[in-house]
């Protein structure tokens, strides 16, 4: 009887060994892989940071590739203010700016446009109001690229053509779709009883919308403002095409770079220049990031 | 005075009519219950007396005004809802505040106001909570005040206790009813729980399918229900039907026949003329589960009680009362007994059965006779 009782105890223990053996292994394998991927995504982001701050002759003798020898923060200054692109030499300062001027605009334009369309396609149901919803959610999956020549055409007649006006313009449209799918999506699971009470109490579309359906919004206006803003500022299709010269975004500027090929290429510089070009939508991940996440996933009403 | 008059309301969503022509009215200070089953229209009846939903046609007046087409801001009405609706981000005394706020109500007294209805409700202590901070009693109450703060011609209640435990719904039915007493509003007050509709209302509407069936105070719809739908509805273990027959026995003197097991016949003596009222011979017996008793010395002979005996299928404790299902006949009849004169599984009880209580109805209107 007991030594039946611990034979039982002795095969328990040993499954449990193999199991637990077998777990570790399913451990080691699934780290191995994340960090072996998470290298392939940091390693290009790594190079381009350290030659940064490498001087040019070192990333000439040693290759693009290696452990800096030296500290430097020289190419930063001149990536800002003093690197030749199309042929100007005054740095990539004025094209970042042109990037904060089309920006910030555009993203609290659209986002605010899509919050009241959002609110009354979810809220305030007209006849039609879901074809009109229907018709917004195609452009949602529509290329950017489609809407090239329109835009070039219509930016002209509205005498907009080259200028970060256009930019702002074009990207509040194009984004509009995506920004209403987002917060109808939201409010869609706000209750109706709500807006029941609160027309009993007198107040109206706006009032509404501002006191109960804004104070609700928060995790949807961070998803959104985070999405429009690195949608915006990584876009370089459209400033490419619509603008020249200095009145480019700083992302589309620096596709320049690519083509000043004639020169010697001065790489610690160009690194300093398309981190600075970088650095806002990383400064958001950093900062916004677990926002956008939870934003994401949470509804109106916990 | 009417508070409230509804005229021949009618409410069609696409092809499907909710309301079928409904009236109602409603005196000043009274207490008004719709009950009904699921789906009947009255959250949608109340959506319309509120002006949340649109009249397709009929006329609603609040006191002598006709509101069809008035805003629900401007009907001078108060609403609690099933969900409370309270302002998820507001705390309590924003909540209360807010209709006065959209109203351009002064500062000082929404502050009186507040203060009066939160003694009133003693919700004093989480004014400045938020509602997710707050148990669904306290909730409930807070969504009270909501309505309180405002001084209207109608209160509106849909279902405000149903997402309350068993225990807190009892107390708040108390509570709801103490206020009105107080504050002595017109109110209409949606539930699909007949007791609360009994303990609280002046009178009752029955709604089913879209029409109102009964419209008559808590006594009338239980002792007198309109139609076997009502009957059926209003009371708990339901009232049993029996389909019976109408004889006149020796004397002359009428009673309802139906067939008992083992091939007898139950014949209960009817009383004052409702037999001549009868259009056919065929009827409807309601008897409820309480009018059946145990023959004793006291009721067998008693002036409109008739006795019979039913063999016991199930009996069911609960404590206070004891069910017992009777079988009369092939049917099966539910009885409700105290418990010391409660009856025994198989048993072949000995019946007193109270028919100055009994109701008949015509099986082809369902209506009372
Ligand atoms: N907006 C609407 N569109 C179409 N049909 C609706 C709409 N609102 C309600 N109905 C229908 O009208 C009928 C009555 O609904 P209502 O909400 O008034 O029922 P109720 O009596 O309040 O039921 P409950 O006790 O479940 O709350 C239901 O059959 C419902 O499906
Ligand atoms: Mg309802």
């Amino acid at each position: 009887m007991a030594d039946a009782v611990l034979g039982a105890t002795v095969v328990e223990d040993r499954e449990a060994a193999v199991a637990s053996r077998r777990r570790l292994i399913s451990r080691i394998v699934i780290y191995g892989l994340l960090g072996l991927i998470s290298v392939v995504y940091i390693v290009p982001l790594l190079v381009v940071v350290l030659n940064s701050f490498r001087t040019n002759a070192e990333i000439g003798a040693m290759g693009l590739i290696s452990l800096p020898q030296s500290f430097r923060l020289d190419a930063w200054p001149q990536a800002w203010s003093d690197f030749c692109i199309g042929g100007q030499c005054n740095g990539v300062a004025r094209y970042f700016w042109n990037s904060v001027a089309m920006v910030v605009p555009a993203t609290i334009i659209s986002t605010a446009l899509g919050a009241i369309n959002g609110y009354i396609l979810s809220k305030w149901k007209f006849p039609g109001s879901e074809i009109v919803f229907g018709c917004m959610l195609l452009g949602v999956f529509m290329p950017g690229q489609i809407a090239l020549l329109p835009w070039a055409f219509l930016l002209g007649k509205l005498g907009l053509a080259n200028s970060v006006y256009g930019l702002v313009l074009v990207h509040c449209i194009q984004g509009l779709s995506f920004t209403t799918l987002f917060f109808r999506n939201y409010y869609v699971s706000i209750p109706d009883d709500l807006l029941k009470a609160a027309r009993i109490d007198g107040a109206g579309f706006w009032r509404i919308f501002w006191k109960i359906m804004i104070p609700l919004s928060p995790p949807i206006i961070i998803v959104t403002v985070i999405w429009q803003f690195t949608g915006i500022w990584n876009e370089y299709l459209f400033g490419v095409v619509l603008n020249s010269g200095s009145n480019q975004p700083i992302t589309s500027a620096l596709v320049a770079l690519s083509m000043s090929g004639t020169t010697v290429r001065t790489y610690d510089v160009m690194s300093a220049a398309v981190l600075i070009g970088a650095l806002p939508p990383l400064l958001v991940y950093f900062f916004g990031g677990k926002y956008f996440v939870r934003g994401l996933t949470q509804g109106a009403i916990k | 005075m009417a508070s409230l008059t509804i005229r021949n309301l009618r409410k069609s969503f696409g092809v499907v009519e909710v309301l079928k022509g409904v009236d109602l009215e409603a005196n000043t200070g009274e207490f008004i219950a719709l009950v009904g089953p699921s789906g009947c229209g009255k959250s949608t009846l109340l959506a319309m007396i509120a002006g949340l939903e649109t009249v397709t046609s009929g006329e609603i007046y609040i006191g002598d005004r006709l509101v069809n087409s008035v805003q629900p801001k401007d009907r001078d009405i108060a609403m609690v809802f099933q969900s409370y609706a309270l302002y998820p981000t507001m705390s309590v005394k924003e909540n209360m505040a807010f209709g006065m706020e959209s109203r351009g109500v002064p500062k000082a007294e929404q502050e009186k106001t507040i203060a009066r209805v939160a003694a009133l409700l003693q919700i004093e202590p989480f004014l400045k909570r938020k509602p997710g901070q707050l148990s669904g009693g306290q909730r409930q109450r807070v969504a009270m005040g909501r309505a309180l703060v405002r001084d209207p011609a109608l209160f509106l209640f849909d279902e405000p206790l149903s997402n309350l435990d068993a225990k807190l719904r009892v107390d708040m039915r108390t509570e709801i009813k103490k206020l009105h007493q107080r504050i002595g509003k017109t109110t209409i007050y949606v539930t699909h729980d007949q007791v609360e509709a009994m303990t609280l209302a002046s009178r009752i509407a029955v709604m089913h399918q879209g029409e109102v069936q009964q419209f008559a105070d808590p006594d009338t719809v239980y002792n007198r229900p309109a139609n076997t739908f009502v009957a059926g509805f209003m009371g708990s273990p339901s009232m049993n039907f029996i389909d019976a027959e109408i004889t006149s026995t020796g004397g002359g003197a009428p009673a309802v026949n139906f067939p008992l097991s083992g091939g007898g016949v139950a014949s209960l003596p009817l009383h004052n003329g409702v037999a001549d009222r009868a259009q056919s011979k065929k009827v409807i017996l309601g008897i409820r589960p309480e009018h059946l008793s145990r023959q004793s010395a006291s009721n067998s002979g008693k002036q409109g009680f008739a006795t019979m005996s039913a063999l016991v299928e199930v009996v069911e404790p609960t404590g206070a009362e004891t069910m017992a299902v009777l079988k009369f006949g092939d049917r099966e009849v539910v009885g409700r007994f105290s418990p010391d004169e409660a009856p025994k599984t198989g048993e072949n009880m000995p019946l007193a059965v109270d028919m100055t209580r009994a109701c008949l109805f015509d099986p082809a209107t369902t209506r009372l006779i």
